[in-house]
């Protein structure tokens, strides 16, 4: 009983890795993205494109570093698309995220007719670490996946490294802060909410090429299912702070992994309620860490959604 | 040659020895003609734009086009279905572009879609003897409370604690498709669809009226009315005039003693309710019978409906029947192997190309001749413009 109870648990938390680890590329963008003051809410949109660009990638060279950058090429595109609305254009950016989701949506649905029910080619394979995911528990957690899971958590370091330890990170803040010190100071705001919407929409589409080169893996239609959205909500939780992004992508990769495997074990609950429980649970996160958390209103991004105007 | 050598010897000394720069300046009032302007070059841009896509992928952009064009604005069939298929635009673009106007971002509009068929399903199949007369409006209250109840959940996390409503609506969409699939697949199952998730037919007293032989239903005339129902609301009662404030000003809004959070969930029942309609109208008025499948994404196309219509009633029934006219279009280039998400594309290109254009036409482009000495010019014109900026 209990050896079986550790192996459910063991592989739930492994699942909840596997299962997170799109949400935490998505998520890592979008922090990057939102602490230079630009919301960027095309994230599902960039995922779907980087998900069948990536694939498409990969099926034409066979390669899958090709197909990675790819997708990160693909997220780029959509993300420039965007930085040159809200940065150059000034427009609500609310307005245009959400108009370029829904055209990447579409772009993403064009582009994947020919591939849906191909398989992919090559796909990244389980990778173990020797001894290390030998580890009782946190093993088969952290160390029994592929590349692009490694790489998430070289990430997550870098990021939180660059962020609060370098001065390009302090730059960086800055602008999302107050563009107008960032200015005044020499920093050029508009070439930082470039750069950096631009590199949030790459690691975007990595998200989604893990999804279609890594998950499922192949193309279907609509295959982000809200992930993007729900990375957005990550951001939040996690205070834009990477390390916390990479606490909450598994947590909600855990609910996600949670819902099959209760499935898998054979419970009577309907998978169809099942399939909510993530939905539910990022509304339900939402509120608690808007309502509670005083951090959460101290580590926003003043200038988040602003356009900055130079006068 | 050696003409051309000088010529490179002389830029590279004067790296900035332009004879002439282009210099954007921002437009102190834009002209009248730009509201024509913009919306035609847009959808010129978003044309061209889906021409290159088209053409990449091997089809020709022209024939393809006359296609659309052709099968959608030229025959009879075209035009009925550019029309039903404008109505679950229509309404839902009503519904969210009131709670644009109180920037209040309702992209839950395919949810409440999703409950209002699913509430007015419920009327139909449970109460199946009722007559006509008061089985339609009975759907209706139906969907609309369950429209407006979703956008309730959607908003008052927002209103109480102001938790990010676009997130919320967004993800209250999943959950109720999921709801419309646990009823189609399970309660509600037809025992004699065999294992198709549909649930049965409704009895006739619960089908929208048509329109002589079209498939056109009564939906499109409550799309109309609530179009200019809302417009009215807006321009001549006092609490749309609230609903502009808050919008334009929360600040000024909040001084004046507005209650914020009161209109929040006001506005937010309103929107949902008409979402909820809508959806009633696509199982009542063309499925006659709930599926998984209620809206092919109505809930968003609305959202970019409204946005182009900048909000305004007359502007968002034409914009739906374009739009309309556009998914018709789509269906129909699907015959010739080309994907109808081209539709979306254009759709949510034309969006961008008009915000493009739009912050374009805030500017306007000069042409300023240097001086002989150019780079002295260069400093005097760079110091020129920081003293005004």
């Amino acid at each position: 009983m209990t050896q079986t109870t550790v192996g459910f648990i063991t592989a739930v938390l492994a699942a909840a890795v596997q299962a997170g680890t799109p949400l935490l590329y998505a998520a890592l963008g979008e922090i990057l993205t939102e602490r230079v003051g630009i919301l960027n809410l095309s994230v599902e949109g960039i995922m779907l494109v980087g998900a069948v660009s990536g694939f498409l990638a990969t099926v034409a060279t066979g390669n899958l570093a090709a197909g990675i950058l790819g997708a990160a090429i693909a997220g780029g595109i959509i993300a420039a698309i965007h930085a040159f609305l809200s940065v150059t254009l000034k427009v609500n950016q609310v307005v245009s995220g959400l108009s370029l989701s829904l055209f990447a949506t579409g772009v993403s649905g064009y582009l994947g007719k020919p591939i849906i029910g191909v398989a992919a080619p090559v796909s990244f394979k389980p990778y173990p670490i020797p001894g290390l995911s030998k580890i009782p528990i946190l093993g088969p957690m952290f160390f029994k996946h592929n590349l692009l899971v490694y790489g998430s958590y070289f990430l997550v370091a870098f990021l939180w490294y660059f962020l609060y330890k370098t001065r390009p990170g302090l730059h960086m803040r800055s602008v999302g802060e107050s563009p107008r010190t960032a200015d005044s100071l020499g920093i050029s705001v508009t070439a930082v909410q470039y750069t950096y919407t631009i590199i949030g929409g790459a690691l975007s589409g990595i998200a989604g090429a893990y999804l279609s080169l890594a998950y499922a893996p192949s193309w279907i239609e609509q295959m982000t299912a809200g992930r993007g959205w729900i990375a957005i909500a990550l951001v939040i939780f996690a205070v834009w702070n990477p390390l916390r992004a990479m606490v909450g992508a598994y947590l909600f990769g855990g609910i996600e992994a949670l819902g099959f495997r209760i499935q898998v074990v054979g419970a009577t609950i309907s998978p169809i309620v099942l399939k909510m429980m993530p939905y539910v649970f990022t509304i339900a996160v939402l509120i608690i860490t808007t309502a509670r958390s005083a951090t959460y209103k101290t580590e926003a991004p003043q200038a988040l959604g602003v356009p900055y105007e130079r006068e | 040659m050696k003409h051309e050598t000088t010529v490179t010897d002389e830029s590279a000394q004067r790296p900035q020895g332009r004879k002439w720069r282009i210099r954007v300046e921002r437009r102190l009032s834009a002209p009248a003609w730009w509201n024509v302007l913009v919306p035609v070059v847009s959808v010129a841009l978003a044309l061209l734009f889906g021409a290159i896509f088209l053409k990449m992928s091997g089809y020709s952009p022209v024939k393809v086009y006359t296609i659309m064009f052709k099968d959608t604005f030229g025959t009879r069939y075209g035009i009925t279905e550019t029309l039903v298929k404008a109505t679950p635009l229509l309404l839902s673009a009503v519904g969210v572009s009131i709670a644009f106007r109180m920037q209040l971002w309702n992209i839950g509009a395919e949810g409440q879609i999703y409950v209002g068929a699913l509430a007015a399903s419920w009327v139909a199949l449970t109460f199946t003897n009722l007559p006509a007369y008061i089985m339609i409006p009975a759907m209706m209250i139906a969907a609309a409370f369950a429209g407006g109840l979703w956008a309730f959940l959607g908003s008052a996390p927002r209103a109480i604690w102001g938790v990010n409503e676009i997130i919320t609506t967004l993800m209250l969409n999943y959950i109720a498709i999921f709801c419309v699939e646990y009823f189609v697949y399970g309660p509600w199952r037809d025992p004699s669809s065999f294992l198709f998730p549909l649930s049965p037919v409704f009895p006739k007293t619960a089908w929208l009226p048509c329109f002589g032989r079209t498939r056109i239903h009564l939906g499109l005339i409550f799309g109309i009315v609530s179009a200019l129902a809302v417009g009215l609301l807006l321009s001549k009662t006092k609490w749309g005039y609230e609903i502009r404030v808050i919008g334009e000003n929360p600040d000024a809004a909040r001084y004046s003693g507005m209650d914020i959070s009161r209109n929040i969930i006001l506005v937010m029942l309103l929107s949902g309710a008409i979402s909820g309609i809508a959806g009633m109208c696509e199982v009542s008025g063309i499925i006659h019978r709930l599926q998984a499948q209620v809206s092919a994404g109505y809930g968003y196309t609305a959202i970019i409906i409204a946005w182009l219509a900048k909000l305004h009633p007359i502007g968002i029934i034409i914009v739906s029947l374009l739009f309309g006219g556009l998914l018709v279009a789509g269906y129909s280039v699907q015959i010739y192997g080309i994907p109808a998400d081209i539709a979306t594309m254009l759709q949510g290109s034309l969006l961008f190309f008009v915000l493009g254009v739009e912050a374009l036409a805030r500017y306007r482009i000069r042409i300023i001749r240097s001086s002989p000495e150019p780079v002295q010019a260069q400093h005097t014109a760079d110091d020129v413009a920081r003293e005004i900026t």
